[in-house]
Order: structure tokens, then sequence, then C-alpha cells
């Protein structure tokens, strides 16, 4: 379970632009929700995710995970059970290095990184046939430098190393929002894939409206700051696009876009 | 001949600092000012110990261990009180400078007649005296070979994995639970530890410690990495350690021949200047590095 109870923030404190993001903001997520997560620019969704990870700290409240507050914790050490994947490619994976060794170091995670070698060549098999898994062809591109990898397959990859340790919570921050229409089709399926054979908590911000009605369990929108609309299991399955466009235009509309 | 000779010999001595400038350069994105005052350290604490009769060989991993703590101060500056890159690394050039003529005593420190690791007994025993004029150049091979290679196999471990993950996105060291500004604190603690162990072999080949040996030392270094990492960038016999030391020999190599074409050796720092600009623009590495973000 994680929780975050009654959050202020505010930006630019006490200067003419000072804006208040958060006020009195709280939301849980049960254990094994894959909560997708919408709302227009500002509205708070990327704050939300970077405070749970630790890139920014609140003015007030508490955020808790299993009951315990993880406030005092700095952004790597809460890593350590979160796995997050970005909207830029670039952000998940090392592009100087291949992608035996990005898996390679992907795969420590949890454990020191000492003076062991790095690489086990007897991983190799098991390495690739996580990569066959993808149907990307990535498995015959191991000693390829990630860099010079397509948005999609660093994606896939960055999707892959999040998750190839046990976590407790994946955060997933427009991660298909880079990347064109197939490629990110092929990234969704494939999280829903991990999603579901880990049975990893889930928040899945995206702006798009369909992904958030066709994936996961619970769907919520946010609004300066706010959650307007929470919808949880069968009512979230109710739900159909066109009706999440209605609210969203509606919204929209109301503050002037 | 000679001049050859010289040119090797003191090309693999900065060989091993330029190793140390491209771990916090070229993997860490650091450009470290420190080096100016951790070469002369190393000269300073190697002078004093042997003109006091040490063993000369205990100097070098004295060295190493005394610029390995530069570099964790000049990491704590950065990372800890948040002071930038550049600055960290004038700040502590500009303390080690007093620390240095503390530890030596005074501004110039001669050891001609004390033994090295180049002259003493053992040594001089080994080569006879048919072979004298390569003992120097022949230690100073073995130090630089078993230096790199230890820097490669270093490289290959978790630890070595991390530091090249840092410089390369530092967003993902945070994601894999690791705390990015503790890996900086490593690779500063590595580099200025390889830095002084260099000044360490460097005032032993030169026999005296100069307290000014150490001014422009970030910008040989610099040269080095640039020179050996653009030259041999297609280059895949050999690994990028290989390339920066051929990238000290060649920078070396540059050097004599300007002042040998005529230049006085007061010249010398000028056309380091000039030759490093030359290298820069050449190379286009006048912006920070482009990686394939």
């Amino acid at each position: 379970m994680l929780e975050l109870k009654n959050i202020n923030k505010y930006y630019n404190p006490g200067t003419v632009n000072e804006m208040c993001l958060f006020n009195n903001f709280s939301f849980a997520v049960p254990d094994k929700q894959f909560v997708a997560v919408v709302g227009s620019n500002g509205s708070g969704k990327t704050s939300m995710l970077n405070l749970i990870c630790g890139n920014i700290d609140p003015d007030a409240g508490d955020i808790l995970v299993d009951g315990k507050s993880i406030l005092t914790d700095p952004a790597y050490r809460r890593a350590k059970k979160i796995g997050r994947v970005y909207q830029d490619p670039a952000k998940g994976t090392c592009p100087s290095m291949t992608i035996m060794e990005n898996l390679a170091l992907a795969e420590n995670k949890g454990n020191p990184y000492g003076l062991g070698k790095c690489v086990n060549k007897a991983k190799a098999d098991s390495y690739r046939s996580i990569l066959a898994d993808l149907n990307l062809g990535l498995e015959d591109k191991f000693h390829t430098k990630v860099g010079s990898l397509s948005g999609g397959q660093r994606q896939a990859l960055a999707l892959v190393m999040a998750t190839m340790t046990p976590i407790d919570y994946l955060i997933l921050d427009e991660h298909t929002a880079a990347l064109d229409p197939k490629t990110a089709e092929i990234n969704m399926m494939l999280t829903k894939k991990i999603v579901e054979s880990k049975g990893v908590t889930t928040i899945m911000v995206t702006h798009n409206l369909r992904y958030a009605v066709e994936y996961g369990n619970r769907l919520i929108m946010m609004h300066q700051g706010e959650i307007i609309l929470d919808k949880v299991g069968d009512e979230k399955t109710n739900m159909s696009t066109d009706e999440i466009m209605g609210i969203f235009n509606r919204i929209s509309v109301e503050c002037g876009n | 001949m000679a001049l050859v000779l010289s040119v090797f010999e003191q090309g693999l001595i900065y060989a091993i600092m330029a190793l140390g400038v491209y771990i916090t350069y070229k993997i860490l994105d650091f450009p470290d000012l420190t080096v100016d005052g951790s070469f002369p350290m190393g000269a300073a604490i190697t002078c004093i110990m042997i003109s006091k009769g040490v063993n000369p060989w205990i100097t070098l991993p004295v060295s190493f261990i005394a610029g390995a703590m530069v570099g964790i101060l000049t990491g704590l500056i950065h990372v800890k009180l948040q002071v930038r890159d550049l600055l960290s690394g004038i700040i502590m050039m500009t303390a080690l400078y007093t620390v240095n003529l503390r530890i030596a005593g005074k501004a110039n420190l001669p050891i001609y007649n004390c033994s090295t690791i180049f002259d003493n007994s053992l040594v001089n025993g080994i080569f006879g005296d048919g072979l004298a004029n390569y003992k120097t150049l022949v230690i100073i091979f073995i130090i630089t070979i078993f230096t790199k290679l230890i820097l490669d196999w270093y490289m290959r471990t978790k630890s070595g994995f991390m530091l090249r993950a840092v410089g390369d996105n530092d967003v993902i060291v945070t994601s894999l639970g690791v705390d990015k500004g503790l890996v900086k604190i490593v690779g500063l603690s590595i580099a200025n530890g390889l830095v002084t162990l260099s000044g360490s072999v460097f005032s032993q080949q030169q026999r005296f410690f100069d307290i000014s040996s150490g001014t422009g030392t970030v910008v040989i270094g610099l040269a080095s990495v640039i020179i050996g990492t653009s030259i041999f960038k297609k280059v895949t016999l050999w690994n990028v350690t290989t390339s920066v030391v051929i990238g000290s020999l060649i920078y070396k190599g540059c050097v004599a021949l300007a002042i040998r074409a005529g230049l006085a050796s007061s010249d010398l720092k000028l056309v380091t200047a000039v030759l490093f600009l030359v290298i820069l623009v050449v190379a286009s590495d006048r912006k920070k590095k482009v990686s394939g973000r």
C-alpha cells in the first residue's frame, strides 16, 4: 500500500510566482493495483510521481509505504523498491554500454556494486531469452551499444531493466509518449505482460486516453492538483474512451484551454 | 636518441596522470583542476620521504593513497557542499599549493644523492652498465602498464560499471538504488590517486620536487586524453586506456619537436597551451561531450 497523505506543495514559495500545486492532496494505491493517471499539463501528474520517488519534497504531508513514512529516504534509497520508466528513452539506459552490459548492471540492483565482475557470460542465455520475448530483434544485437538503438527499442529495454529485480512499485511516466503509434502499442503490450507476470503495483501516467481506458484496473483523472475522477474495477471497465474524453474536454474548456 | 628516450619516459609518466584525467573528464564529465595540485603533491611526498631515507618503492602507494584522499575532498566539496565542478577543483588546487609547500618544507627539494626506484642497488645490479640508459624507461614502462591493467580490471567490475554509468546517464544510477554522489567521489578519488602516483614517479625521474611543476598538468592530461580518444576513436584492436597512453606519448612527442624546432624551454607552457588549443579545435571537442542522447 502506497499512500500520499495531506500533501501540500508550493512552487516558487515567497515570490510573486508562488503557485500552489497540491493543497491537502491525498491518494492511496493498494497492492497489485494498476492505476492509469490522466490529466492536462500542469495538473500535477508528474509532480505526484516525483513526490513518490523522492525527486521533490512536499512542503507538508507524508508519504507512506505499508504504513511507514519514506519521506526522509533520499531518491536512490526509495529506488531500491521502485522501478521507474521515463518519457525520455535515454533516461532508462546507458547509451555507451552494450545491451548485455546494461542488463548486467540492472540485474545487480539491490546488491552492492563492489569489485566483482559485472558481466557474467554464463547469464547470456537467460538475457537472450528475456530479449527474445520482446519480439524486437534485440537478442541479435546483444553487443550493440544502446545509444544506437531506436527510441522504441531503448524504451522496451528500459522497461525490462526497471523490472528485472523484485520491486514493489512500477512508475511509468508517460513512457510511450515519445514513441510512434506502432512502437507505443508494442511497448504497452509489453508493459501489460510485465505488470501481470510480476504482479507489481503500477502507476502509469499517460496522455493517451485510450491506453488509460484499456489498461489497468483503476483510472484517475487529475486537474489543478486534485483528483476529479476515480474509477476502480468494474466502474472503470464500463467507461468508454468517449466518456473520458467528454470529461477531459469539459475541464479543459473550464480552464480556458 | 636521447630525445626519443626522454619523450618515451616523460610520455609514459604523464600517461598515468592522463589515465586519471580520462576518468574525470571523459567518464565523469568533470573537468577536475585538482590535478594541478595533486600532481606536485606526489612529488612533494616522494621527495621528502626519499630525502628522509624511506625506501623509494614505498612512496608509490603512499602517494596514491594521499591523492585518493585529495580526490575524496574535491568530491565532498562538489557533492555535499554543492559547489560547481570547476570551482571545487580550483579551491583544491589553490589549497594544495600551500599543503605541498608544507609537505616539502620549501619550494624546491632535490634528491640527487638519494636512491630512487630508478637508481638503487637492485636495479643497477640487474641492468648493469651496458643497459643503464634504458633502465628508467623499462621501469616506467612496467609501472604504467601495470597501472593501466589494474584500471582496465576495475572498469570491468560492478563498481567500475557504476562509474561509467554515472557519466553516461546519472538518472539510471539513482534508479538502480545507488547514490550518484558517492560514485562521483569514488571516481575523483581514483583519478587523483593516479595523478599523484604519476607525480611521484615524475619527481624520481627528475630527482627533485618543484612547487611549480604542477602548473599546466591538467592541460597536458586533457590534451593526451583528447588526442588518444579522437585519433583512435574507431580502433577496436585495443581499449581506450591504451589510446590514452599513446595519446600522452604523441603529445609529449609534439612538444619535444616544437622545442627542438628552435623554441626555448621557457616557451614550454606557451607551446603546451597552443598545442592544446589546436588539439581541441581539430578534435572539435570544445563543447561538452556529445553522447547518444
